[in-house]
C-alpha cells in the first residue's frame, strides 16, 4: 500500500497470477518491505495484538454460534450445555468471554499510546477517526455479546442500556420499542442482538482494513514524533516488526491464558449465573468493566438527557482530538506539561472506572462529578490551552539521532511497563468487584478447599458425601437441573463407575412420554436423565415455601459472591483466589442463629442468618448434627455436612474444573518456552539495528 | 426503506398479546400490593392505607420534580387504589414497593425514590412512575389497557 511494489515472483505460475492480480506484491509491500520507524517501542505492538484478538474472537465466536440457541427460554441453558457437554466447550467459551475483556484492555492501551505520542495529529487524522469508529463498533458488539448468555446481568444490562435511548426528546419511547421489538426486553431483542453480534465483528474487520490502509499511507508515528527522513530512520517490516510483534503477542497470550485457565470468572459478574428474570432487578446493575468510566459519567449528571449526551459525548469527543490539540510537537516526550497532564488524565479515567462500579450515593456522586468535569476539561480546556502556552523541548533531527542518543542510556523499560500494565489493568478490571459488596451481611470466612489454586483437584470422598447430603436434605426443595446422572461417572467428577451412576439413576422416577396411548408415564431414571426438580415450576416452589423461591443449585457456587474490597481483589488476581461462592455457601449453611441479635426485627416466617444479605432468610436451618449418616467415618456434624455439600456443588457448577487447570499448566509451559524463544530470536534480529 | 425499519417493531403476535387484561381487586388487603404483568411490564396495584393517602396529599405539588397531585394519579372515588407501571423512569429497573424514606417505591439501580403516589421525590429519574391506561369495570375489578 506504499506505492507500486517492485516485488517479482520467480515461479512462472505465481508470475501468471501476479500479472493479473498483484496480491503478492501488495502483501510484500505492506507487510514485508514496508518501512517501519526503527525507534518503535513495545507500546506499538498493541496494533498487532489487537488484530490477533479480533481473529481469536471471530474464530471462537463462529464456533460458539454453532452450539448456541438464541431464544429467551433456551439461551441460558444452551450456554451451560456448551460449557458442560461440548468437547472443549468450556475452553472456547472462556476464550471468547475473557477475550472480549482482553480486546478492550489492549484497545485502551493502544488508544492511550496514540494520545501520549500524538498519533492523531496531521497527517493521521483519518487514521485516528477510523480508530474511534472501530472503538464504537467494539462497544456495541461487546454489549450485545454480553446479553447473549441471558443471565440476570445480561437482561438488566440490556434494559438499562436500551433505555438510554428513551432520553431522546419526543421519539425516545418509539425508538426503544423499535430496538426491543416488543414492550420490554424479550425474545425478539435477544434474537436481533444475536444477529448483530454476529455481523458487527466483520464490520469491524472491514474498518480495520481501512485503518491499516490509512496507516500505511501516512506511515507509522513513533516515540520521537518526527517523520522518517532517510533510509537510516527505518527498518523493513519483516523481519524486524514481525518478530517484535510476535514476541509482544506471545507476552500478551501469557496474560490472556491466566484468565482463560485460572481466573475465568474474575472479570464476570456472579449475578450472570442466575437466569434472566424480568420480575427481579439485581441490587447493583454494573456493566462490564470496560464501560465503567462512561457509566460513571452517565450517572454523575443528575439530568437524564444530559447524562446520556455526556456519556456519548465522552466518546465522540475523541474524534475531534486532532483539532482540539493544535500543538505542533507530536510526542509528549518533548512536551513537559502535556506529559504530566496525560498521566493525570489516565488517573482520571481509572478513577471514573472505579466509581462506575460503586453504588450511586454519597461521596461517590460528588467525586464522580469532579472527575467527569476533569475528563471533559482535559479535551476542551487543557489541550487547546497547552498548545498555546506550552514551550516544548527541541525534538531530535531524525529518528536515527533519537536512537543513537538513547544507546548506552537506560534499557527499554520492559519490566516497569509490565508492572504498570498489570496494576493499571487490575485496578480497572477489579473495579467491578467492589460493586458486589453486599449490604447488611457479614463476610464469610475463607475456607481451605482442595480445588483452589493452579493444581487444585476435587476431593472424591467429600463429593460423594456431599452428594448424599444433597440427596437426603437439599433435594427436597432445591433442583440440580443442569447435572445429569451420567456426569457422576465422568472424569473429574465424584469418581463413581458407570454401573454405579446407572444404579443411582434408577432410584429416581422420571416422567417420560407421551406413549402410544398419548399418556405420560413414569419410568426409572437413566444415566442420560437430569436430576429431577422437586417442583414443577417456580410458582409451585414459591407457594410451597412461603413465597421464597429455593434456587436451583447447579450453579449456586458460581452465582453467589461477595465483595472482596480494595486492595484484596487485586491480590486475588495473583493468588487466584476465586472461592467466594463456596465460602459463602458453606458459611450460610452454618450461619443460623436461634435468636436474632437485640434490635433486629425478624419478619414472620423468616430465620436469622449471619451471612445472608439482610439476615432474614426464608429457608429454615437445613442441617443438624447426625442428620445424615456417613459410611466412611467422617464426623456427622453440620460443619462437615456444609463443607461436603459445597464441595459437591462446586463440582456441579463446574464439572470440568480439573481439566481446565491441567490444560492450563500445559499451555503455560508451552507459552513460556515460546516467549523465551521469541525473545532471543527478536534480539538476534534486532542486534544490528540498535 | 420502510419495511426494513418497520420489521423491527413489535410483531402481530406481540401486539395481540398486549391486549387489555382484567384484574380482580378483592384479594388485595389494605396496605398490600400486587404485581401483575401487562405487555411484559410489571404493574403495581397498591391498596393504600389512609395514612399513605394522607402522606401523598400532604405535600405541596409545586415542590415536586414532576408536579402532579395525587388526585390526578388515581381514579375519582377509588382513592385507595394506586396503579402504576413498576418501571423506573430513569433506566427501566424495577423499583421495590414499600421501600425508601417516602414509604413508596425505591429503585435499587440508581437510587431513585418514589412516594406513596408513585411520584419521583429524589434521585436521577426525571418523571413520576407512569400510570397505565385503566378503567374500573366494577368497584372490585379493573381493566388495564
Amino acid at each position: 500500500m506504499s506505492g507500486p511494489s517492485d516485488f517479482q515472483p520467480t515461479n512462472p505460475a505465481l508470475k501468471w497470477i501476479e500479472r493479473r492480480l498483484p496480491i503478492m506484491g501488495l502483501m510484500h509491500s505492506s507487510f514485508v518491505a514496508y518501512p517501519t520507524p526503527r525507534n518503535l517501542n513495545y507500546w506499538w505492538t498493541f496494533g498487532a495484538i489487537l488484530s490477533f484478538m479480533l481473529g481469536v474472537q471471530i474464530l471462537t465466536g463462529v464456533i460458539l454460534a454453532m452450539h448456541y440457541t438464541p431464544h429467551a427460554d433456551m439461551a441460558f441453558k444452551s450456554v451451560e450445555l456448551i460449557v458442560r457437554d461440548v468437547n472443549y466447550g468450556w475452553l472456547l467459551r472462556n476464550i471468547h468471554a475473557s477475550g472480549a475483556s482482553m480486546f478492550f484492555f489492549a484497545v485502551y492501551i493502544h488508544m492511550f499510546r496514540g494520545l501520549y505520542y500524538g498519533s492523531y495529529k496531521e497527517p493521521r487524522e483519518v487514521l485516528w477517526i477510523l480508530g474511534v469508529i472501530i472503538y464504537l463498533l467494539m462497544m456495541a458488539t461487546g454489549f450485545m455479546g454480553y446479553v447473549l448468555p441471558w443471565g440476570q446481568m445480561s437482561f438488566w444490562g440490556a434494559t438499562v442500556i436500551t433505555n438510554l435511548f428513551s432520553a431522546v426528546p419526543y421519539f425516545g419511547e418509539s425508538i426503544v420499542t423499535l430496538l426491543w421489538g416488543g414492550y420490554a426486553v424479550g425474545n425478539p431483542t435477544l434474537n436481533r442482538f444475536f444477529s448483530l453480534h454476529y455481523l458487527l465483528p466483520f464490520v469491524i474487520a472491514g474498518v480495520v482494513v481501512l485503518h491499516i490502509w490509512a496507516l500505511h499511507v501516512a506511515g507509522q508515528n513513533n516515540p520521537a514524533g518526527v517523520e522518517p527522513k532517510t533510509e537510516k530512520d527505518t527498518v523493513p517490516f519483516t523481519p524486524y516488526a514481525t518478530m517484535k510483534d510476535m514476541f509482544g503477542v506471545s507476552c500478551f497470550l501469557l496474560f490472556f491464558a491466566w484468565f482463560i485457565f485460572y481466573m475465568p470468572n474474575y472479570l464476570g459478574d456472579a449475578e450472570n449465573y442466575i437466569p434472566a428474570n424480568p420480575a427481579v432487578t439485581p441490587a447493583h446493575i454494573v456493566p462490564e468493566w470496560y464501560y465503567l468510566p462512561f457509566y460513571a459519567i452517565l450517572r454523575s449528571i443528575p439530568n437524564k438527557l444530559a447524562g446520556v449526551v455526556a456519556m456519548f459525548g465522552a466518546i465522540i469527543i475523541l474524534a475531534f482530538l486532532p483539532w482540539l490539540d493544535s500543538a505542533k510537537t507530536r510526542s509528549s516526550k518533548y512536551r513537559p506539561l502535556a506529559k504530566q497532564f496525560f498521566w493525570m488524565f489516565v488517573v482520571v479515567c481509572i478513577g471514573l472506572g472505579y466509581l462506575g462500579a460503586q453504588p450511586p450515593e454519597g461521596i461517590y456522586v460528588i467525586v464522580g462529578r469532579i472527575l467527569t468535569f476533569l475528563y471533559f476539561a482535559y479535551f476542551l480546556i487543557l489541550l487547546p490551552l497547552l498548545a498555546r502556552i506550552e514551550k516544548p523541548r527541541p525534538v531530535p533531527n531524525s529518528i536515527a539521532d533519537d536512537v543513537l542518543a538513547k544507546t548506552g542510556g537506560k534499557p527499554a523499560p520492559m519490566v516497569s511497563t509490565v508492572i504498570a500494565l498489570m496494576v493499571a489493568g487490575g485496578l480497572l478490571l477489579g473495579g467491578a468487584e467492589s460493586a458486589r459488596a453486599a449490604e447488611g451481611s457479614t463476610k464469610p470466612p475463607a475456607q481451605k478447599w482442595s480445588f483452589s489454586g493452579p493444581f487444585g483437584k476435587f476431593d472424591r470422598g467429600a463429593m460423594q458425601r456431599g452428594l448424599k447430603v444433597y440427596k437426603e436434605v437439599c433435594a427436597s426443595c432445591h433442583g440440580l437441573s443442569f447435572v445429569a446422572f451420567r456426569n457422576l461417572a465422568e472424569a473429574g467428577g465424584p469418581g463413581y463407575s458407570v454401573a454405579q451412576a446407572q444404579a443411582f439413576a434408577s432410584e429416581y422416577k422420571v416422567k417420560d412420554g407421551p406413549n402410544d396411548q398419548g399418556e405420560m408415564f413414569e419410568r426409572p431414571g437413566r444415566p442420560a436423565d437430569y436430576f429431577p426438580s422437586p417442583f414443577p415450576n417456580e410458582q409451585a416452589a414459591r407457594a410451597a415455601n412461603g413465597g421464597a423461591y429455593p434456587p436451583d443449585l447447579s450453579l449456586i457456587t458460581k452465582a453467589r459472591s461477595y465483595g472482596r474490597g480494595f486492595p484484596m481483589f487485586l491480590i486475588d488476581f495473583f493468588t487466584q483466589y476465586q472461592e467466594q461462592g463456596p465460602d459463602y455457601v458453606t458459611a450460610l449453611l452454618q450461619g443460623y442463629e436461634d435468636k436474632p441479635p437485640a434490635g433486629f426485627n425478624l419478619p414472620e416466617g423468616s430465620y436469622y442468618n449471619t451471612y445472608f444479605p439482610g439476615h432474614a432468610i426464608k429457608m429454615p436451618k437445613p442441617l443438624n448434627d447426625g442428620q445424615v449418616t456417613y459410611d466412611d467415618g467422617s464426623p456427622a456434624t453440620v460443619a462437615q455436612y456444609a463443607k461436603d455439600v459445597t464441595h459437591f456443588l462446586m463440582w456441579a457448577a463446574e464439572p470440568h474444573m480439573e481439566a481446565r487447570k491441567q490444560l492450563g499448566m500445559q499451555v503455560f509451559v508451552f507459552l513460556i518456552l515460546l516467549t523465551v524463544l521469541l525473545y532471543f530470536t527478536k534480539k538476534k534480529v534486532w542486534a544490528n539495528a540498535h | 426503506m420502510v419495511p426494513l425499519v418497520s420489521q423491527m417493531n413489535p410483531d402481530a403476535s406481540t401486539v395481540a398479546a398486549g391486549a387489555p387484561i382484567e384484574v380482580d381487586l378483592t384479594p388485595i388487603a389494605e396496605g398490600q400490593d400486587i404485581k401483575v404483568f401487562w405487555r411484559g411490564k410489571p404493574i403495581y396495584i397498591s391498596h393504600r392505607t389512609k395514612k399513605q393517602i394522607e402522606e401523598a396529599r400532604a405535600v405541596s405539588v409545586s415542590s415536586l420534580p414532576d408536579p402532579q397531585s395525587d388526585e390526578q394519579r388515581v381514579k375519582p372515588g377509588h382513592d385507595q387504589w394506586l396503579v402504576v407501571v413498576g418501571i423506573c423512569t430513569h433506566l427501566g429497573c424495577i423499583p421495590i414497593a414499600h421501600e425508601g424514606q417516602y414509604d413508596g417505591f425505591f429503585c435499587p439501580c440508581h437510587g431513585s425514590v418514589y412516594d406513596t403516589s408513585g411520584r419521583i421525590r429524589q434521585g436521577p429519574a426525571p418523571t413520576n412512575l407512569a400510570v397505565p391506561p385503566y378503567t374500573f369495570v366494577s368497584d372490585t375489578k379493573i381493566q388495564i389497557g
